[in-house]
């Protein structure tokens, strides 16, 4: 079985494309079940039941959605595999800029809008950088100026990646993504491991203080002039 | 630079053969895509630009120089041989005319010196006029238009240009048409506009998601066509001086 992270901020198109692309694959006659994670509300479920995929939602309520996935990748494997599936393919949430729950034998893939601005491609981060596909959305919207600057943007963040540009209304692209799913691993789960170490997030507000004032906090604490200290046992 | 492609037929939506088995599109030719709605007119373009090979709906077959594209070519980004020009397609960058043509112009490897002849060009488009300090997002959509095409004939290196349904733009569609093909691309427009389909060379005729027909546009058509220009000239120059406040008291009489 193969694993394909799909990452990528709120209405980029993630979904949108993914059905054509396991539509793709379903007539190949090659099965998928998807788990979407999200915070604390998602349809996506019942989107992808339409097209007949098993589906399973995660919601992380108060907890990062990608460390939440992360914890819960050897579930979503075993309930994959009962499924007899051929893939499976988990939509993250897609809100932390810092995350990327891309592991090694993954495929990751990261969808990002085009309408989104260029210079979009310089601030997201490890999502980007660290994944094997980027996905290009919503080109249908923009000059072809700007969807050829965005296309370089994306390629100066990860000269590696294979770009698909694609267009989640008509399908258009989403083919060529299904070609990238069937030449991936096979997931391996006692090897995985996270391509991107997940940031440090130890400080007071993590475990709940709601207090403002600097003097109630602990713990590892940033500066906005970049000055950064420990404080604590 | 290519000299040709070649359409191989596939089938539409019945799963019947398509009636055209084969077009061929040269070098500085227009071709239109006319047909009604859920006609496959989309299918047919979204084909091309992704240089099928019978692993679309339609099964057609693409080949440029009557070779298949190798998959390099068909998936390298930056060898990317088609270039797309839509009716919804808008500027949405934070920046000046000027910033984004070098920004593109660099991005492209072309030279700084494209930059004045793309808001030339531009300029012989659209009336309103086109100047470097504009910021893209305050452009008009005859503006927008006018500097699309003006960029895709000039920084764009991709030889085929699809332009789809740009009718309502506020440019002068017949001389942005023929900026295109004069840049040596290949066109091809989807449209019902007579001013756009009758100077095509040739038209392909599309009917439930095949290719019924292939029309040459006739000597007949063609001064059809002139006329269609000189009210399409006159309505823009209406419209600029509609737009500059200007009373309009009576129009030019036009021969038909
Ligand atoms: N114009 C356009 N809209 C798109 C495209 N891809 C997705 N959308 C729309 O964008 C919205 C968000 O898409 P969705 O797949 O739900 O995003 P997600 O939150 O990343 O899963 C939906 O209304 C889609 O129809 C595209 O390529 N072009
Ligand atoms: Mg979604
Ligand atoms: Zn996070
Ligand atoms: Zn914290």
């Amino acid at each position: 079985m193969r694993m394909i992270i799909v990452a990528g901020t709120p209405g980029s198109g993630k979904t949108a494309v993914l059905m054509h692309a396991l539509k793709s694959l379903n007539e190949r006659n090659l099965k998928s079940s998807v788990v979407k994670v999200d915070c604390l509300y998602t349809d996506d479920d019942k989107k992808f039941a339409k097209i007949g995929v098993p589906t399973k939602v995660g919601l992380s309520m108060d907890m990062c959605p990608d460390h939440y996935a992360i914890y819960n990748t050897e579930d979503m494997i075993s309930w994959a595999m009962e499924n007899e599936s051929d893939f499976l393919v988990m939509e993250t949430a897609g809100l932390c800029h810092r995350c990327a729950p891309y592991t090694v034998n993954c495929l990751g893939v990261c969808v990002i809008d085009a309408t989104s601005g260029p210079n979009t491609p310089l601030k997201v981060g490890p999502f980007l950088s660290t994944a094997d596909v980027a996905v290009i959305t919503k080109g249908d919207m923009i000059s072809q100026a700007e969807r050829e600057i965005f296309r370089e943007r994306v390629l100066e963040v990860n000269p590696n990646c294979k770009v698909i540009e694609a267009n989640g209304l008509s399908g258009q692209g989403c083919v060529e993504l299904a070609e990238e799913m069937l030449k991936s691993k096979e997931v391996a789960l006692d090897e995985e491991k996270l391509r991107h170490s997940a940031p440090l997030a130890v400080c007071t507000l993590c475990v709940g203080e709601t207090k403002v004032n600097k003097k109630y906090h602990r713990g590892i604490l940033r500066r906005i002039d970049g000055f950064q200290k420990y404080e604590g046992e | 630079m290519i000299e040709e492609i070649t359409i191989i037929g596939g089938y539409d939506k019945q799963g019947n053969k398509e009636p055209v088995e084969k077009v061929i599109i040269k070098k500085g030719e227009i071709f239109g895509v006319v047909g009604p709605t859920g006609s496959g007119k989309s299918s047919l373009i979204g084909d091309i630009e992704q240089l099928a090979q019978e692993d679309t709906f339609s099964k057609r077959k693409i080949l440029v120089d009557n070779k298949e594209p190798s998959y390099e070519d068909r998936t390298n980004p930056r060898k990317k041989m088609v270039a797309q020009l839509s009716q919804n397609m808008n500027f949405l960058a934070d920046m000046s005319v000027g910033d984004f043509l070098t920004l593109h112009a660099k991005c492209r490897g072309a030279s700084n010196k494209c930059v004045n002849a793309v808001v030339e060009l531009a300029n012989t488009l659209t009336g309103e006029p086109i100047k470097n300090e504009h910021e893209l997002t305050i452009l008009s959509g005859g503006q927008s238009r006018a500097l699309m095409v003006a960029d895709v004939a000039i920084i764009s290196n991709s030889p085929i240009v699809l332009i789809d349904e740009i009718e309502n733009a506020g440019i002068r569609k017949h001389d942005a048409l023929k900026a295109l093909a004069g840049h040596g691309k290949i066109v091809m427009v989807v449209t019902h506009d007579p001013v756009l389909a009758l100077m095509t060379d040739k038209r392909i005729v599309m009917k439930n998601g095949g290719m019924q027909n292939v029309v040459h546009t006739s000597e007949k058509e063609k001064q059809i066509s002139e006329k269609l220009n000189k009210i399409d000239e006159l309505m823009l120059n209406l419209r600029d001086r509609v737009r500059n406040g200007e009373i309009l008291e009576e129009i030019e009489h036009i021969e038909i």
